[in-house]
């Protein structure tokens, strides 16, 4: 039996210098796929995996994870934009982590590129016209 | 030199030349002022953010028995109206919100409807729920109302903003180690971010900046239809530093302007929300500019690099009035996307939305290019920058009583 998820890691600013993914290379036999990264040194670091391999293995993958100290968080919300809503004034952009939301050149209208969204939804309390919408 | 007079003929026949006022700024720079100058009829100008005195009337009509709402309580889907009035005249403040909401309680609180929501809905033309109370009279027997309304039904529903189309304003930073939430936004510690809001180079009082053709009675856009400026605005301060260009390089200017809520537009009037602040209604205006000489044109030219704002610290500076700012930066480099503040760099964010500025001064172009929108001759200037009006702090002293 095989599990293969997508999940986000929350590191303490502790941990943030050590080879944890090695460590689930090496010890766990999973493979991954780092699919985005924002971590800097002395401040939390976040990190979007996905993780696969034998359940076994990816359970206690997962649990060595936890008992690092890591937060686990499934990728399983999914931020969508209310295109009726949003008024394109970008007061979203510079809360955005990973650069999902952007003002685009010339048009100054403000992209929302959903495959570089990690669903922090630090957006969606800060848009005034409550555009940002979380979908489970 | 033209007349309005002269401009309103050309309106007419559909001969008017119109250009924008990000368009204006190509054309001088490829022909000069004083072709362009003579070429050009109209500029317009546009701008679309939130915008927190603002706010609608209405005559809700008299119901049957009647009932004095005046001086009694009035509540639009929760939201409370102010009644001091005659018996069914009402104002309904934009932000203001249920008594229930918990505002900052939890903080930072979400305001998730309030009036400015109220009057998006009504354009919107949905239904709205009026609750009101009323002491009763000999005349107006009735104590309870509790009715849906709709706007097509109510005798007037005008849109009256004491304050909008603020000329220029500050950009706001977070000096602190904590994140704070206002009205510029949610503001990152440690100059995590810098929020402005302003059009620039398409932001009506911007492009006139000493009110040479804007004043009380200038015909507009507003909110998707057509209003007028009532007065200069609350907190109106023309006498702030200025630039050699003439634009002032703080929050300068304001508009108070009115209009029929009911030929107004659900796009162009948006109820939102700020984390931690409050409700608030983001607002549409474009001003139309009649290029009445080259130096009214030349003031229509000016670039996002030509407008300087403040950077202010919304942690400590602003909240305890401290005079003063961190230091200065153009609207080219808000926009650029990232500017420095001693010495870091800090991403920029904007609240007032450039794209809907362009939708809206296109839209007045086309208005007057089909002649559906001609221009008004104001009916007495806003003070201007030489007139001593300025935006008094308040002075504080105990109440004596009197008896």
């Amino acid at each position: 039996m095989v599990s293969k998820k997508k999940i986000v890691l929350h590191f303490p600013p502790r941990l943030v210098d050590q080879p944890i993914v090695y460590k689930l290379v090496k010890d766990f036999d999973l493979q991954f796929n780092i699919l985005k990264a924002s971590i800097t040194p002395e401040e939390e670091g976040l990190m979007v995996l996905e993780l696969s391999g034998k359940k076994e293995n990816y359970d206690s993958g997962v649990q060595y994870l936890e008992s690092c100290g890591i937060k686990i968080q499934p990728l399983s919300r999914d931020v969508v934009r209310n295109e009726e809503k949003c008024t394109h004034c970008g007061a979203c952009v510079p809360v955005c982590p990973t650069g999902a939301l952007f003002v685009e050149e010339g048009s100054r209208k403000i992209i929302f590129k959903n495959d570089k969204c990690i669903a922090c939804e630090l957006c969606v309390k800060v848009c005034p016209p409550r555009a940002m919408e979380v979908h489970f | 030199m033209k007349t309005i007079k002269e401009i309103n003929e050309k309106i007419k026949k559909g001969e008017a030349v119109v250009v924008t006022a990000e368009e204006v700024i190509d054309l001088v720079a490829k022909k000069g002022t004083k072709k362009a100058s003579e070429e050009v009829d109209v500029v317009t100008t546009g701008t679309f953010g939130p915008m927190c005195s603002s706010g609608a009337y209405f005559n809700i009509g008299h119901s049957k028995p009647r009932i004095k709402i005046g001086a009694g309580t009035c509540k639009l889907n929760e939201v409370p109206c102010y009644t001091g009035f005659a018996a069914v005249d009402i104002y309904l403040g934009a932000t203001a919100i249920p008594d229930d909401d918990p505002r900052n309680k939890i903080y930072p609180g979400e305001f998730k409807y309030g009036g400015s929501h109220v009057i998006h809905d009504l354009v919107s033309g949905k239904n709205v729920h009026l609750e009101a109370s009323a002491y009763g009279t000999d005349c107006y027997p009735r104590k309870k109302l509790s009715t849906s309304i709709n706007l097509k039904d109510m005798n007037e529903a005008v849109l009256f903003n004491i304050r909008n189309c603020y000329q220029n304003y500050n950009v706001a930073v977070n000096l602190s180690d904590k994140p704070i939430y206002t009205y510029m936004g949610m503001l990152k510690p440690n100059l995590g971010n810098a929020n402005y809001c302003s059009a620039g180079q398409l932001s009506p009082l911007l492009k006139d900046p000493y009110y040479k053709t804007i004043g009380v009675g200038t015909k507009i856009f507003l909110g998707g239809g057509i209003g007028y400026v009532a007065w200069q605005g609350t907190q109106h301060n023309p006498t702030v530093k200025r630039k050699e260009n003439g634009i002032p390089q703080a929050p300068a200017g304001t508009l108070a302007v009115i209009g029929d809520l009911k030929q107004m537009k659900q796009e162009w009037l948006i109820g939102c929300s700020m984390l931690g602040y409050g409700v608030t209604l983001i607002v549409g205006i474009g001003i139309p500019i009649p290029v009445l000489s080259e130096e009214i044109l030349k003031y229509t030219a000016a670039k996002d690099e030509d407008i300087y704002a403040q950077v202010v610290d919304y942690s400590e500076a602003y909240p305890q009035v401290v005079p003063g700012s961190i230091c200065e930066v153009n609207y080219a480099q808000l926009k650029s996307g990232k500017i420095t503040v001693k010495g870091k760099d800090v991403p920029t964010g904007s609240l007032s939305s450039y794209s809907k500025a362009r939708e809206i001064a296109e839209q007045l172009k086309s208005w007057i290019e089909k002649g559906d929108f001609d221009l008004t001759e104001a009916v007495a200037a806003l003070p201007g920058a030489e007139s001593g009006y300025s935006f008094k702090p308040l002075k504080e002293s105990p109440s004596i009583s009197q008896e």
